[in-house]
Order: C-alpha cells, then sequence, then structure tokens
C-alpha cells in the first residue's frame, strides 16, 4: 500500500533492571496511513506510552540502546538513523504532545518564543517571517488574540489554551504524524471536548496521521479510524473503529466495555478484572491474560497466542479465534445481578448543608491586609438523605473538593450552617467536633498519597479507632482490622505490610477500610476513582455499592466523571464558580438538563455509541477566576443564550419539579 | 534473617563487656574517673545513636535507604574512614587522673593525692609520644634539632651546631647514614604486624558473613571478589582493602612514632602527630554536639511553625529571621568571651585545667549549635507546610486524631530524612568552622589541641626561613582526610534518603 505512512515492525524495548530484562514493549507491529488516526488503547503500565517514545527515541538513558525491530517513515528506518539526523525527524516529520500541558511548557520562556524555537529549527524562520507564522499558528489552533497571547508566559495561560499552545508548536513543523500521548486527560471535559474538536479539525486541513495514546474508550471511538488495544506491552487486537466498536473480540477488550460504568448497568455489579498484570521481567510461555481471564482453558497456558487476522481488518491475539479452539459462547454473562433493594430510601435527612460559605482571603503587601477573597464556595445548600448517594458534578476549579472538606470541618467555612442528623457541626467546639468526627469520613482521590508512606497498612487503618476509642484492646482492635481488610477484597496478613507494596486500586481499597474502621454514616468521596484505571474502577465502584447496600452507608460523591455519575448517584448537583446551578435525581439532571451549562457539559462529555452523540454545545473559553466571578449569573459570559437580566443578577433557585431545581432565569420566564 | 538479627546482640555484648572490663581495670589501678561536660554529651550521644539504630533496625522504610548506603562503594571506604576517626575520639573521650605516687600517709584517713593533668586512654596508649617532649622545633623524622645551638664539649670548646635531639633516633649511633635504613626496617616490620593483624581480622569477618549467610567459607571468600559489586551487594572487598591500607598505615606508625616525631615537634617541643590525634575529638566534639544541641530547636520550632501555622508561627519566623540577621561570628566572640571571663573569675569551680578548657569547648558548642539552627529550621517548616496539606494527614484530622499524635506519627517520620542529610552535610562544615573560629582567636581554649589551635600557631611560623612546615600539613592531612571522608559519606546518605534522587 503506498499510502502507508508509518510502519512499525516487531518493535521491541526492554529495561535492563536488577531483576533482569524488563521488556516493555514487547514485537509490536502496525501501520498508520496517511491522514489516519491510530489509537493505542490500554491501561497504565501497559506500555502505549513506551511505544511512542520508542518511536520518538526520546526514551529514558537506561533503555535507549534497547530497541530493536524497524519503524519505517517513508522508507527510512528511524531505528538505524544517528542522534543527529534523528533530530531533523522530532518536530519536523513526527510531532508529539504530552499528557501534562503544566509541565510540558517551559515557564520562563513565552508561549510566542517556544513556537518561534520549532519554526527556526526546522524551517529556518527568523524575526518577522517567524512571527507571522506564529500568529498564524495560534490563529489555527483557536486562540483568541494571538498577537498578545504570543508575548505571555505560560502560567498565565489556562490549562486548555496551554495544550493548544503545545499543539501549535508541533504543528510548527508541519510533522506528517502527531503522536499525542493522552492529550486530554489532564483536561476537563469541556475543554476535552474543545481540543479533541481542534485536532479533528486540524487533521481535515492539514492532513496529518495522528497516533493517539489513551485509555479513555469513549474518546477512542470519537476520534479514531484504527485501534489497536494493548495490554502487557502486546498489541492484542487491531481493528478499525467501527468492527471493535460493534464487536470487540479479545478477552480483554471485552471486559473493558462491561467494566465501564454506564446508566444502564445501575442495578448490575460491574464487570472486573481479577488479578493484575503480570510483571514483564519474565520469559512468557502462556498467553499474558491467562491467568485473569475467564475463557482461558490449558492450552491457554502451554502456548503464547499470536496476533493473527481472523477477519478483514480485524486481528487479534487469542487462540479462542483459531481452529480447533473449543466453542464457547464468546460474549460474557452480565456479571450477577445485584438487584437493589429500595429499602435505602429513607426520608431522614441526613446531611443537611445550608447557605454556606467558603471563601479564602487573599493577603497583600507588608502588613497582610486582605485584598480580595477567593470565592471557593459561595452560598451553596444542599442535603442528603439516608443511605443515598449525592453526586456533586462540575469542572475542576469549582469547589467541589473544597465543599467536601468544607462539610467535614476540614476547613472552616466563613459562614453558613452544615447539619448533621441534629447537630450543628460549624459551632462544635474542637473536642466535641473530634469526638463527632466517627460519623463521616473522606476518601480521597490520590491513593499514593493519602497514605503514610512510613505506616504499615495494620497502623493505618488502627490510627482512627484508636482516636475514636473504638475496640477495648490491642487484641480486639487486631480482629476488626482483619474484618475490615477482609471487607474491601484484600487478606488480614496485608496488615504488615507498607502502602508502596499496593498496587492503586489496592490502596484505594485500604483507604475505604480506614474509613470504614469508624463505623461513619457519611462517607466524602472525592473522586475516589479518577486515578485509576477503567477495570480497577469498576471494582473500586462495585465496592462503595456493596458496602452502602450492607451498612446503609450515605455518600456524598465528587466528580467529573458523569458515566460514574450515571452508575452511582441517586442525586446529582452541578457545581459552576463555588455555586449550584442545578440539582435533582439522577434522571432528571442526566436525562432532561435545564441549564445551559449543565446542557452543555453533558454534550461535551465523549461516548461510545455514535448514534446516542448528541451534537457537542460549544462553550466558549474558560471558566472565570473564582477570585473576580462575573457580575449577575456566574455563567453569563459563556452562555449561549444569554439574556439582559442574566448580566445583572444572579437568578433565585427555582423549582422545576418535586425533585429538581435550577438557578436560571430560562426557566423563570416560562 | 534471624542469623542476621541475632548478630547484633553478639556484637554489642562483646563491645559492653571489653568496656566494662577496661573500666574496672582502671578503678582497680586507683585512677579517679573524671567525667568532663563534652563527655557527659558523647556518651549520651552514643546511647541516642545506638537507641536510634535499634528503633530503625525494625522500620522497614527506613533500612531500604540504609542499603543503599552500605551499597555504595565510596560511602563506605569513607565510612571505614569516619570509623577509624571516631574510634580514636572515643577512645579519647574516657578521662581520669592518675593518682600521684607519693601518697600522704602521714594523717590517718589515707586521702590519695591526683595529678592535676587529666588523662584519657588516648593519652595511656600514647604515652611514649606523649612524654618525648625536645626542646623545640624539629622535623619530621629529624634526629637533630631544627635550630643551631651553641654546644659546650668536654674539652670546654664552644661549637654552634645542630643538637642532637633528646628522644627522636636516640637509639642510633650514626644518624647520617643508619636514618634510612632504621626508618625503612621500621616501616616494614610495623606494616608486617599490620598485615598479620588485618589477615585475622579479615578471617574474622569473612567468617562471620559466612555465618550470616550460611553458606561455606569459601563461597563467601569468592562472592568477595567475584561480582558482588555488580550485584549491588556491599563491598566487601573494598571494605576489606580499605582496613587492609589502614593496617598497614597504624602498623608502621606504631613502630614508627615511639622512635621518631613522625611530624615532627612544634615549638615547646610537643610532637605534632601526638597533638594532631588529640585534635581528632575536638574535631568531632564541634562537628556532632553542636549538631545535637541544634536539632531540638531546628525540628521542634520548624515543624511547630509549619503545622500550627498562625501567631506560633509569626514568632518562631521573627525569632530566627532576627537570629539570622545577626552576624555569626560576631555573637560566637562575644559568647566566647563572655565565657572566658566567667572562667577568669570562678576559678574554684574547675579542679583541673583541662575542665577550665572542657567547659569552653561545651560553650563553643551550644554558641554554635544555638546560631546555627536557622536554616534547617526553615526547610523543615517548609517541610511541615506542604506535609500539613497532604491527604494522609486531612484523613487523619477527619478521624479526629489529636494535633500531637498527627505530628509524631505524620510529620515527624516524614521530615526526618532531611534532618539526616542536614545533620551529615552540617558536620564537616562545622570542623572547618572550628579551624576557622580558633584562627581568628575566639575558639576552642589555646590549651587544648585542636587542629584550629595548631594552624594558628603554624601561622606564626610561616614567615620563618628555613619555613617550619609541618604542624599545618599535618593538621591539613588530618582535617582533610575527615572532612573529605565526611563529605562523601554524607553524599551516599543524601543520595539513598533524598526522595528526589532517589530511584526506584
Amino acid at each position: 500500500m503506498s499510502d502507508v505512512l508509518l510502519e512499525v515492525k516487531n518493535l521491541k524495548t526492554w529495561f535492563d533492571t536488577q531483576a533482569g530484562k524488563t521488556t516493555v514493549v514487547d514485537d509490536i507491529s502496525f501501520s498508520i496511513r496517511k491522514g489516519e488516526t491510530f489509537a493505542l488503547l490500554g491501561e497504565s503500565g501497559c506500555g502505549k506510552s513506551m511505544t511512542a517514545l520508542s518511536l520518538m527515541q526520546l526514551l529514558p538513558s537506561q533503555a535507549s540502546h534497547n530497541i530493536s525491530g524497524e519503524v519505517i517513515i517513508d522508507g527510512q528506518d528511524l531505528l538505524t538513523l544517528p542522534e543527529a539526523a534523528m533530530r531533523n525527524v522530532r518536530g519536523n516529520r513526527i510531532a508529539m504532545i504530552f499528557q501534562e500541558p503544566m509541565t510540558s511548557l517551559n515557564p520562563v520562556l513565552t508561549a510566542g518564543y517556544q513556537i518561534e524555537e520549532v519554526l527556526q529549527r526546522h524551517k529556518d524562520l527568523k524575526g518577522a517571517a517567524a512571527k507571522a507564522r506564529v500568529v498564524e499558528l495560534l490563529e489555527a489552533v483557536g486562540i483568541p488574540d494571538p498577537k498578545q497571547r504570543m508575548n505571555e508566559y505560560p502560567h498565565q495561560l489556562s490549562g486548555g489554551m496551554k495544550q493548544r499552545i503545545m499543539i501549535a508548536i508541533a504543528l510548527a513543523g508541519e510533522p506528517d504524524l502527531l503522536i499525542a500521548d493522552e492529550p486530554t486527560t489532564a483536561l476537563d471535559v469541556t475543554i476535552q471536548a474543545q481540543v479533541l474538536d481542534l485536532l479533528k479539525d486540524l487533521q481535515k486541513k492539514t492532513g496529518m496521521a495522528v497516533l493517539m495514546i489513551t485509555h479513555d474508550l469513549a474518546v477512542v471511538s470519537e476520534m479514531v479510524d484504527h485501534v489497536a488495544v494493548m495490554y502487557a506491552g502486546q498489541i492484542v487486537e487491531v481493528a478499525d473503529r467501527d468492527r471493535f466498536f460493534s464487536n470487540p473480540q479479545h478477552p480483554y477488550s471485552q471486559k473493558l466495555f462491561e467494566a465501564l460504568p454506564t446508566m444502564s448497568k445501575r442495578d448490575e455489579a460491574l464487570a472486573t478484572i481479577p488479578g493484575t498484570v503480570p510483571s514483564l521481567d519474565q520469559t512468557f510461555t502462556q498467553c499474558r491474560f491467562a491467568s485473569r481471564c475467564q475463557y482461558a482453558w490449558d492450552d491457554c497456558r502451554d502456548q503464547v497466542p499470536s496476533l493473527k487476522m481472523h477477519e478483514q481488518e480485524h486481528s487479534v491475539r487469542c487462540l479462542l479465534y483459531e481452529e480447533g479452539a473449543p466453542k464457547r459462547k464468546l460474549h460474557s454473562e452480565i456479571p450477577v445481578l445485584q438487584k437493589r433493594t429500595l429499602q435505602n430510601d429513607s426520608n431522614e435527612i441526613l446531611l443537611n448543608v445550608e447557605n454556606l460559605k467558603i471563601h479564602f482571603p487573599i493577603h497583600k503587601g507588608l502588613l497582610k491586609r486582605v485584598a480580595g477573597y477567593v470565592y471557593a464556595v459561595d452560598d451553596v445548600s444542599i442535603s442528603v438523605n439516608k443511605g443515598r448517594t449525592l453526586a456533586l458534578v462540575g469542572e475542576s476549579g469549582c469547589g467541589k473538593t473544597t465543599l467536601g472538606k468544607g462539610i467535614l470541618q476540614l476547613i472552616k467555612p466563613t459562614s453558613g450552617n452544615v447539619k448533621f442528623r441534629e447537630t450543628e457541626l460549624t459551632t462544635l467546639n474542637r473536642k466535641a467536633l473530634r469526638a463527632r468526627r466517627k460519623d463521616f469520613q473522606i476518601i480521597f482521590q490520590d491513593p499514593f498519597s493519602s497514605m503514610n508512606p512510613r505506616m504499615m497498612v495494620g497502623d493505618i487503618i488502627e490510627e482512627g479507632m484508636i482516636a475514636q476509642n473504638i475496640g477495648d484492646n490491642a487484641a480486639d482492635r487486631e480482629k476488626i482490622v482483619s474484618d475490615l481488610l477482609a471487607q474491601v477484597g484484600l487478606s488480614p496478613e496485608h496488615r504488615n505490610r507498607y502502602p508502596h507494596e499496593f498496587s492503586g486500586g489496592q490502596r484505594q481499597r485500604i483507604c475505604v477500610a480506614r474509613a470504614l474502621a469508624v463505623n461513619p454514616q457519611l462517607i466524602v468521596c472525592d473522586e475516589p476513582t479518577s486515578a485509576l484505571d477503567v477495570s480497577v474502577q469498576a471494582q473500586i465502584l462495585n465496592l462503595l455499592k456493596e458496602l452502602q447496600h450492607e451498612f446503609g452507608l450515605t455518600y456524598l460523591f465528587i466528580t467529573h466523571n458523569i458515566s460514574v455519575v450515571a452508575y452511582l448517584a441517586d442525586e446529582v448537583a452541578v457545581m459552576y464558580l463555588g455555586r449550584i446551578v442545578e440539582k435533582g435525581l439522577v434522571e432528571d439532571v442526566l436525562e432532561n438538563p435545564q441549564h445551559p451549562y449543565t446542557q452543555a457539559l453533558l454534550s461535551a462529555v465523549p461516548v461510545i455509541d455514535k448514534a446516542t452523540k448528541q451534537e457537542v454545545l460549544k462553550l466558549e473559553g474558560d471558566p472565570p477566576s473564582p477570585i473576580n466571578p462575573p457580575q449577575g449569573c456566574y455563567f453569563h459570559p459563556r452562555c449561549s443564550q444569554v439574556m439582559e437580566k442574566c448580566k445583572t443578577q444572579y437568578p433565585e433557585t427555582t423549582r422545576i419539579s418535586d425533585t429538581h431545581t435550577i438557578n436560571c432565569f430560562l426557566q423563570t420566564q416560562t | 534473617m534471624s542469623a542476621r538479627s541475632s548478630m547484633h546482640p553478639v556484637f554489642m555484648n562483646i563491645a559492653v563487656s571489653m568496656l566494662a572490663a577496661f573500666i574496672t581495670g582502671l578503678l582497680i589501678s586507683g585512677v579517679k574517673p573524671v567525667l568532663l561536660w563534652t563527655d557527659a554529651l558523647i556518651y549520651l550521644l552514643v546511647i541516642a545513636i545506638s537507641a536510634f539504630i535499634i528503633y530503625a533496625s525494625k522500620k522497614e522504610h527506613f533500612l531500604v535507604p540504609w542499603r543503599q548506603v552500605v551499597q555504595h562503594k565510596l560511602g563506605m571506604v569513607s565510612l571505614v574512614f569516619l570509623l577509624v576517626y571516631v574510634f580514636i575520639g572515643l577512645i579519647d573521650s574516657v578521662h581520669f587522673r592518675m593518682p600521684v605516687s607519693s601518697q600522704n600517709t602521714t594523717e590517718q584517713v589515707t586521702e590519695t593525692i591526683y595529678d592535676g593533668d587529666v588523662l584519657s586512654i588516648l593519652d595511656v596508649v600514647l604515652t611514649k609520644i606523649r612524654t618525648q617532649d625536645e626542646k623545640t622545633y624539629s622535623a619530621p623524622f629529624a634526629t637533630h634539632l631544627f635550630s643551631k645551638e651553641t654546644i659546650e664539649h668536654d674539652d670546654g670548646s664552644l661549637t654552634r651546631e645542630y643538637p642532637r635531639l633528646k628522644y627522636a633516633g636516640s637509639h642510633l649511633q650514626d644518624p647520617e647514614n643508619d636514618l634510612a635504613g632504621d626508618i625503612r626496617s621500621k616501616s616494614i616490620s610495623g606494616g608486617i604486624d599490620g598485615i598479620i593483624f588485618w589477615l585475622v581480622l579479615s578471617l574474622i569477618v569473612i567468617l562471620f558473613v559466612a555465618h550470616d549467610r550460611k553458606e561455606n567459607f569459601f563461597l563467601t571468600l569468592k562472592s568477595f571478589f567475584v561480582g558482588s559489586a555488580s550485584r549491588g551487594g556491599v563491598p566487601w572487598a573494598l571494605i576489606l582493602f580499605t582496613v587492609g591500607f589502614l593496617c598497614v598505615l597504624v602498623g608502621a606508625m606504631t613502630e614508627l612514632a615511639p622512635a621518631y616525631h613522625v611530624f615532627g615537634t612544634d615549638k615547646v617541643g610537643q610532637d605534632v602527630f601526638y597533638q594532631t590525634l588529640k585534635s581528632i575529638r575536638t574535631g568531632l566534639v564541634i562537628g556532632t554536639l553542636t549538631t545535637l544541641i541544634m536539632l531540638p530547636f531546628a525540628v521542634l520550632l520548624g515543624i511547630m511553625a509549619g503545622f500550627l501555622q498562625g501567631w506560633v508561627d509569626d514568632v518562631i519566623q521573627y525569632l530566627y529571621t532576627t537570629l539570622s540577621s545577626i552576624p555569626g561570628v560576631l555573637l560566637i566572640a562575644a559568647a566566647v568571651l563572655m565565657m572566658q571571663v566567667y572562667v577568669a573569675n570562678n576559678p574554684d569551680l574547675f579542679e583541673t585545667d583541662s575542665e577550665r578548657a572542657d567547659i569552653r569547648l561545651f560553650f563553643l558548642c551550644v554558641i554554635l549549635g544555638v546560631t546555627s539552627w536557622t536554616g534547617l529550621c526553615r526547610m523543615l517548616r517548609g517541610e511541615a507546610m506542604k506535609l500539613r496539606e497532604v491527604d494522609y494527614v486531612q484523613a487523619s484530622q477527619a478521624l479526629g486524631v489529636s494535633t500531637f499524635t498527627i505530628i509524631w506519627r505524620h510529620i515527624q517520620p516524614n521530615v526526618m530524612h532531611i534532618v539526616l542529610i542536614a545533620v551529615v552535610l552540617d558536620f564537616s562544615g562545622l570542623v572547618l568552622a572550628e579551624a576557622v573560629l580558633s584562627y581568628v582567636g575566639v575558639g576552642v581554649d589555646p590549651s587544648m589541641h585542636s587542629w584550629g589551635n595548631l594552624i594558628n600557631g603554624a601561622r606564626l611560623e610561616m614567615a620563618r626561613e628555613p619555613l617550619v612546615w609541618w604542624s599545618l600539613l599535618a593538621a591539613f592531612i588530618f582535617m582533610f582526610v575527615l572532612v573529605l571522608s565526611a563529605n562523601l559519606f554524607s553524599d551516599a546518605v543524601r543520595d539513598a534518603f533524598d526522595p528526589r534522587i532517589r530511584k526506584q
């Protein structure tokens, strides 16, 4: 085929470690055609980023010479090129954008200068000509006011803007291939929609190919033409988009789909993949997925499957599709149903927050005068009934985490009331509050920073029990700890290990156990799954649901992930810039959003099924700063249906139905 | 694993029983033990370090970086040197006074009168070189004085010549011709003694390791040389070679030092080699005790300021900004001079000269400690501020754990690596600071042996022709080796403990 742009043959990359050879990329072959988008899909640690770095020969120094195979672009094998020649390829033929826009730009150089650098290196443009091209590029990536923006420093730009600059830098060399390593993972959904849109647009205009590296099935579905699924350093399935999404064949791919939380799976447990990814420092004599595969039979454990094409344009590395494989039903049963009883629909209000305000003063000058406030949480009222789950949805910086901590009195609220049962928490003195703390707990987002690395797991779980005088003596507490560990799916022997010995999912389980140790009634879950892979996320969500069922726990679930909300929550409150803009039952809000912000937010969420995809309601610009919120309705500068009234006064809460309220003038009018 | 853990008690038992035997030996011989202020603090430090080792040996997170330190080649070589210094410093820290032989037995109560000189074990070991004082300057390995003197011969004639030294080389008939040969033969025989001692020592070490690994003797020996370094184990071969080098050196010195002045003599004829050896203790005391005094300030105030914030933070910040704005040398000079006046006004408080000199050294440590805690305190404040926002601290707060417990259980262990790095890095700086301060004249007591005093004494002779260079060189060599090995060792410690450098 003449339209093949990049061909990768038998690419292999390994690290020499003390334990031996760790092959992170093992015998990978694929090809990308001109102008197409190709996705490498996989969970963390599967080697997808390493593949990209191998193509660019940007590997960490321990592995820089440990590459074999061929990477052919225009008949030229990149792996045989010397470093000097490779520098002409990077940025010029192949460009790359990274996940974290915050650290990819040099903070002491202006955005324009960083683009100019590429122009000078690869296009020999200097002076005024380069400046003009920079402006062109910035316009192309949709940055308003490019003449002014090019002289700004990275800290003056928002996250989405920085990622646009990164894309502009990548485009400056007019590459044939753009490698995008998780380009939108660190961004909010609405910004993600903008960036994905931009990438699609640019691809259409310039005809470049894109190698997209991601873990997000929905993004893949929206963006790409071809998909390769990676598992443990190998490609296990390759197909074009439609074939892959209509009929995923490898058991691992199937599991990935089943593990996705959705509204329709609300009453089921999510599919999980048992076990962990095998370590890559061994020589495999069996299928790498065999130990976790529900279909595996003897053959899978004695032979290594190879990637074979069984249907047109659809290859898979699995013995199930070989001749002579036992006939099996190739789609797994929906996992055991765990019908939720409705007993948790009690009317007892467990938590009632009224007009809560959390303002952080900004100190300025020599005498530290208060020069202004960050209005992190501004007049929020919510209530949660016992045994139910309220999801707090919003983009980063909207104040949802601050609200969670404010409710737990980890941050002192500026004003307002937090009533837990009959107790007013904001006025409790320290000692009384400390004693009350056993009733409400918190689970954090990052499982790596939420445990003291210097303490053993048993001590971590026991800490709260000692502080709250739970358990009569050490032996008693030890028994409770063992029970708790069993309850969250770990073994009691894990008590004497340190946190670093556990994977992210296991750590999150330990955090759940720590919270449960004091028998709380309310748990604030602050994005507990956003740092986890889909299959691990499914395990944690299942666990949370089970525990709620068993103990009648109440959750305040803080998240930006709409599909998790759809799966887990009973009620939803949407937050924008420190205020709740819409609130109601999960069906009300997700299926019948009324506030323009909610509508835009929901439409921006990428979905797998193209048929159900609504048109993205584009939100222009970035959320304003909570230091200086706009006059009137906070959303009006970005709202598509803005009215005169919105610019001067903040809309009152309007009731649409018994369970559904919004703050918007659109509803008060009708 | 059980063998490993049983090893430490064995060593400790041997050490303790040896110490006990020695002390009883001393008491029987009728000496009066003297506990100087710095001695007491050194013992305290030794106890604290042992306690810390016992505590840390049970904590996995402490053992992991230490294992990395133990595998660091340069770090281990410098540790061997450091241990030699520490050994000399420690045996120089057991002080006592000898009974004077003429006892006053005329009265009914037999009162033993003790000598005015406070001696240490090191002094006893080095009795020969300590007491062999010449008249004035003599060069290293010289047999004659450095300057000409008028000598009256038996026949009454006067000549100006270099007189023979009283002790050094006095056994030589014809120093002109015999000197080189004698030095060579003494070095060789001493070196051979050293090698024999080293072989015995190596044998013991190998047996111990073999026992610990439950391995055959030869297998262990082989593993020392083949691949142990590349496999990331303890660089035993290198350690043993370093020990061997030192054994040969020490062996040669034990033969040479009593017969010659290896590093010459100073103005009043004292052996410079003896002085440099005595200076080791002074340097170590300054380097370690200062840290001991500074640590409580830095750790306590730093963590409190960072974690509690509010007015506590303000007060502590003002305190250390003020303190660090005062020029340190001025503060030290003022304090030391005040101390000097106090000692001079209260002579009856101190029985001996040594005690007087020691209190000044102690005070110097205190004042250095008080002026030097601000840097570490500032660092710990920043770290504590960072840690109080970390999720696990917030989780503890959410669990209702008290503030003190959070500081003790979550903050303190997580700043310890910074403290450790700071302590080892500060050590060499303090040793050098002593030299500078003594040179300026506000350091340790002039009667106390220290590298600073040695250099200060040598300074005056630098203008002399021919040059008296050996005091300076001796102080320089000993200080250089100590500071270099301390720096190399602290690099190894920092590599292992600093999370930013640490590799997974």
